[in-house]
């Protein structure tokens, strides 16, 4: 985790000036929080002007100088929002969503992670290779048949129409197969034959056990995705009563663009939740998310 | 392969032992196929199958109600004469270039900073990717109010410090340069920690080894971390390239669908959404998904002989000296 490293040693003495080894590294370090800090600044920033514009009116935005300090009105704000769109049936068709997408993918990946990792069978590699070959291809080039396939199954404006394409994925059954064949050791699985279970049997009290790190990871990616999902969604859900999170946020900002602290305030209950999963799970989430990148 | 008792009665032949230990390898391939298809079935039907559709709706005329009308290369001959889908590629490259370089170049330098020891280290990683976890149609009604023409942010600062305002999002490099600017900061903490990881992976002998021998702090980061992080940054390159071809929420929800004035913002994605589902010309929507994904193929590609063609450059030199 902590690598030594060249500019950070003690041992090192900077030469052309005549300070301490200790205080060359204190300065350094000191420039170092400062230039991280003034990252997380651009990185935090956003966040805070969005609750600012949200717990104003709209009148403190479009002023000279702007206020740039929260006020009191958050609540009045997301009052009228509710009056406006139904925020709450569309957060609701989010969460179903992303729930059943989540619980799908972490199925399937998974259960097919398990049989391409500590199993052979007939077509195994080339069936794998097939798998891998998909990631190539852009959606958008099948998205205009999709939705035809879509009216043609009655599913337009349904969410099913979301959820079923998204119930298994090629990068989580790749993520969780390089994953299972480490965690995974194949005596565990010879001892289980023995006792006599079956694949499924196997799947589940040996392989869902000891794969729940890179489940984890996996749900709180897929959730987060399924969550901000727009493209699709925009596209097939036609029926205005049944929207998602993120298409009734683009209405509502399409609609009402004069009403800033309104649509500001939509937008803060539409990142809420989405900033909660992800503190929850965040250093889990870093970790394997780095460990995967390394991989490729 | 170990015989269970079970399969094979104590007074059996051993031909019935093999002949059950064989039907038990069958029940388990039936298994192991039955766990792997459901990827394949919906790959069929969501994958496979609208993509062999779209090839033959790119030939045709069809409003999405009315009748299928064949046409031939029409819709294609349409596409290369039509300035907008041209302008859209050129826009999406635009809007590509000001933002990759600008946002790798940006995460390699945060990722070195968070290599040192210092303090802090994991609240950094999470203060750096929060912006990735955000719903982007959130961010760019944010990036919209603070690039606002009258009352923004950027130009309420830049009077401020004695600048003149800009009109970020009417003219053309405005337009563009705030997309970008959106693109930046959602994406800059990703590859930042993307590049920790790699720099993390490097062995540490090799920096002891430049101490060693009196290497400067600059000649460290060019001599030793970017040649080792080379395959980590073709991944980023990659997956950059591969995101900003399919760029379409941020112009969209920012512009609306014909990209804004003059159709500064208008993606080569946005341009087909706009066709296909807004004007509902669904054969050219088709048509113009297949010149993204040869562009996207063909760009890809080049990216990848860039990075790894230097590469094999490099290590050649080495050698020689």
């Amino acid at each position: 985790m902590t690598t030594q490293h060249v500019t950070s040693s003690p041992a090192h003495v900077d030469r052309s000036s005549g300070l301490s080894p200790q205080a060359v590294q204190r300065i350094k370090s000191f420039i170092t929080h400062v230039l991280l800090l003034i990252g997380v600044l651009i990185s935090i920033f956003p966040f805070y002007w969005m609750f600012v514009m949200a717990s104003r009116t709209t009148g403190d935005i479009f002023q000279f100088p702007p206020e740039i300090l929260p006020g009191d009105r958050l609540l009045e704000n997301i009052r009228n929002l509710l009056a406006s769109i139904d925020i709450w049936g569309s957060t609701l068709n989010t969460l179903i969503v992303a729930v059943c997408t989540t619980v799908l993918v972490l199925f399937f990946d998974s259960i097919a992670a398990f049989a391409f990792a500590k199993f052979e069978f007939p077509g195994k590699n080339v069936l794998f290779i097939i798998l891998l070959a998909t990631f190539m291809i852009p959606s958008q080039l099948s998205t205009v048949p999709s939705f035809v396939i879509m009216a043609q199954l009655g599913w337009v404006g349904t969410l099913q129409a979301l959820i079923v394409p998204g119930a298994v994925n090629a990068f989580g059954i790749f993520l969780l197969r390089q994953y299972a064949q480490g965690a995974i050791p194949s005596d565990l699985l010879d001892a289980s034959r023995i006792d006599g279970c079956g694949f499924f049997r196997q799947y589940w009290n040996v392989a869902v056990p000891l794969l729940r790190p890179a489940l984890a990871f996996l749900g709180i990616f897929t959730f987060i995705n399924a969550w901000n999902d727009y493209f699709w969604p925009l596209i097939v859900l036609i029926n205005p009563d049944r929207i998602t999170l993120q298409v009734a946020l683009s209405q509502l900002f399409g609609l009402y663009q004069t009403d800033y602290s309104m649509v500001m305030a939509g937008a803060f209950l539409a990142v809420i939740p989405l900033l909660v999963v992800f503190f929850i799970g965040a250093r889990q989430f870093l970790s394997d998310l780095a460990a995967g990148a390394l991989k490729q | 392969m170990t015989m269970t008792p079970v399969a094979a009665p104590p007074a059996a032949r051993p031909g019935a032992a093999v002949h059950a230990a064989a039907g038990r390898k069958r029940k388990e391939y039936l298994s192991l196929y039955l766990a792997i298809s459901p990827f394949y079935i919906l790959f069929a039907i969501f994958g496979v199958f609208p993509i062999l559709f779209s090839i033959y709706l790119s030939f045709h005329n069809w409003d999405g109600i009315g009748e299928m009308r064949f046409v031939g290369f029409a819709q294609y001959t349409f596409m290369l004469s039509d300035p907008i889908f041209w302008k859209s590629i050129l826009n999406t490259f635009e809007i590509w270039i000001i933002s990759t370089i600008p946002m790798l170049a940006i995460a390699l330098v945060l990722a070195f900073m968070l290599n040192q020891q210092i303090r802090g280290k994991s609240a950094y990683r999470i203060a750096y990717f929060v912006p990735n976890v955000t719903s982007i149609v959130a961010v760019a009604i944010i990036f919209g109010s603070i690039f606002s023409n009258q009352f923004g942010l950027i130009n309420w600062l830049l009077q401020t410090v004695g600048l003149g305002t800009v009109e970020w999002l009417t003219t053309p490099w405005g337009i563009k340069v705030a997309i970008a600017a959106m693109v930046i900061w959602r994406w800059m903490g990703y590859n930042a920690l993307i590049y920790l990881a790699g720099l993390q992976a490097i062995p540490t002998e090799l920096y002891e080894a430049a101490r060693v021998d009196g290497a400067s702090w600059v000649q460290v980061f060019f001599r030793i971390t970017i040649p080792m992080l080379r395959p980590i940054i073709l991944f980023t390159v990659i997956t950059s390239t591969i995101g900003g071809m399919q760029l379409f929420t941020e112009p969209q929800v920012l512009l609306g669908n014909s990209g804004g004035p003059g159709n500064e913002g208008q993606t080569m994605v946005l341009y087909l959404y706009q066709q296909a589902f807004s004007l509902n010309q669904f054969g050219y929507g088709a048509a113009i998904g297949w010149a993204l994904f040869v562009i996207m193929i063909v760009f890809s590609f080049i990216n990848w002989r860039l990075v790894m063609g230097s590469e094999t450059r490099g290590l050649r030199r080495g050698v020689r000296a």
